[in-house]
């Protein structure tokens, strides 16, 4: 029987949440990394008992981890995790080593972008905000990182280099920093093209590549920003959550500031299927893993008030690619909850009966194991949760 | 001629600590002049996994909510290259580097 392996990412350490195909009963392991800040966490498609782990801290900077066994003991690439105190270690760990490309032949020294007064800022590290395994390697896994840029290892972690064709593409000194900071939060790969990839920048927009990462372009028309001098510019979109179904590439699904977004030519064009959302603010969008058309949102009042309408939480499902929506409230708090759900804490399970998931900035893992239909809390209780990824597994 | 070694004390971090896999107060070997510098790079060659979370990779710019005190006094403003004192070299003291307080 099939089972799954919930990965959570929180403000204090990460957790595995672990069950059976039923997704009734769950075995709760953690915290790893206690007291750190886990913006993401995500196994490999490949060898689904390799998972990445991107952990942080404002006093020790960015560290990456790596488990080998599905998340029962973990290393930082580099390190020998069975012979953690050998000597000498030396060289020197690199794996949270993330230094942007400025060389003439690649970076085309590209180091400012606008700051939130309009001057311009240079280019400065902060952490990495989403890791994204390679659907065929185990050992290459891809880093979104704040300020944004996309890093790439192929050792399984250990080295990073900057793909620099993103920053360096023309547009990079017109990207600003939304309220969280100037994060490359979203990286999607397509599954039938190996050579082409989408991310997505807050606030910049969604970007492609149709080569592998040597050139990209942007493609955010059809979007439109009212806190930007010009609504319809070609970047400076505050694009808060993309996804896709794998069997279906060509179309994304998007969650902007404001605004829900669908395009069906990979991202040449969007057009806005908020329909009868009763708010389109929101950080979370996922699609169904079995039904293309269907489609996942969690309204959220507004961009000054970041927590569900009226204090009922309430996830969103559109059967119909978007535009006609239905609230799911099966099993969700109907009064008094103020949480938010942050942009990359809702995911899809593969199981026939797919299984939705999201966290909570109060600590909640909610599972939906039909569709949506019903909801139940995971856990109740854990610190703010800032992603959430499903590895299902055979 | 032959260069001195001695015998430093380093406190750091619970969470550095758990990162290098110690408990409590560490003891680095340290050849020549005893400096920041020299403190810190013998002690990330003996745990290479605190590279670049005390101090940056490349620049080996001090992390900014972390500080160096010895002797009951910051060190944390001084040039990298500064000797640290008689009795940190010495053993007598330990060299201190210490996470900023802040809550939540």
């Amino acid at each position: 029987m099939s089972k799954v392996r919930v990965l959570v990412g929180t403000r204090k350490g990460a957790f595995i949440l672990s069950s059976d195909g039923k997704r009734e009963n769950w075995d709760v392991s953690g915290p790893f990394f206690a007291g750190w800040e886990i913006y993401h966490m995500k196994g490999s498609p490949v060898n689904p008992e390799r998972v990445y782990v991107s952990q942080t801290s404002a006093w020790f900077g960015q560290l990456f981890q790596a488990s080998d066994d599905g998340g029962k003991t973990w290393y930082q690439p580099g390190v020998k995790p069975d012979d953690p105190n050998a000597q000498p270690q030396w060289p020197p760990v690199k794996s949270n080593r993330f230094v942007y490309d400025s060389s003439e032949e690649t970076g085309k020294p590209l180091t400012t972008h606008q700051w939130y007064d309009g001057t311009q800022h240079p280019w400065e590290f902060k952490r990495v905000w989403h890791v994204e395994p390679s659907l065929t390697d185990p050992n290459t896994v891809y880093a979104g990182v704040e300020d944004a840029a996309i890093f790439k290892s192929t050792d399984g972690g250990a080295n990073w280099n900057e793909m620099p064709g993103l920053r360096g593409h023309g547009t990079g000194p017109k990207w600003q920093p939304g309220a969280g900071g100037m994060c490359l939060h979203t990286i999607i790969l397509d599954p039938k093209n190996p050579d082409r990839m989408f991310i997505a920048i807050s606030a910049a927009g969604a970007f492609r590549t149709d080569d592998g990462g040597k050139t990209w372009k942007p493609i955010n028309k059809g979007l439109k920003s009212q806190f930007i001098p010009d609504p319809n510019a070609e970047v400076g979109h505050c694009v808060h959550h993309i996804a896709m179904n794998p069997d279906r590439p060509n179309t994304l699904f998007m969650q902007k500031h404001w605004d829900v977004m669908r395009s069906d030519d990979a991202g040449d064009s969007w057009t806005e299927v908020s329909g009868n959302l009763p708010t389109d603010f929101g950080f979370v969008i996922d699609v169904n893993s079995n039904e293309p058309e269907t489609v996942y949102v969690v309204p959220i009042k507004s961009d000054s008030e970041h927590f569900p309408l009226e204090g009922k939480l309430r996830v969103y499902r559109s059967k119909t690619g978007g535009n006609e929506w239905e609230e799911l409230a099966k099993g969700l708090p109907e009064k008094d909850c103020y949480v938010n759900v942050l942009r990359d804490a809702m995911a899809v399970d593969r199981l026939d009966k797919c299984g939705v998931y999201f966290g909570t900035t109060g600590g909640q893992v909610y599972v939906s194991p039909d569709g949506g239909d019903t909801w139940k809390a995971i856990v109740h209780d854990l610190p703010a949760v800032l992603s959430v990824e499903v590895q299902t597994i055979p | 001629m032959s260069i001195s070694v001695n015998n430093v004390r380093v406190q750091i971090p619970y969470h550095l600590r758990n990162l290098a896999r110690v408990e409590g107060e560490l003891v680095l070997e340290v050849a020549g002049r005893v400096t920041i510098k020299s403190v810190l790079d013998a002690l990330e060659r003996r745990y290479p996994m605190l590279c670049g979370t005390i101090r940056e990779h490349d620049t080996l710019k001090r992390r900014a909510f972390l500080r160096f005190f010895a002797c009951e006094e910051d060190l944390s403003h001084q040039s990298a290259d500064l000797e640290l004192p008689a009795a940190v070299a010495s053993g007598k003291e330990p060299f201190l580097i210490i996470g900023a307080i802040a809550g939540g």
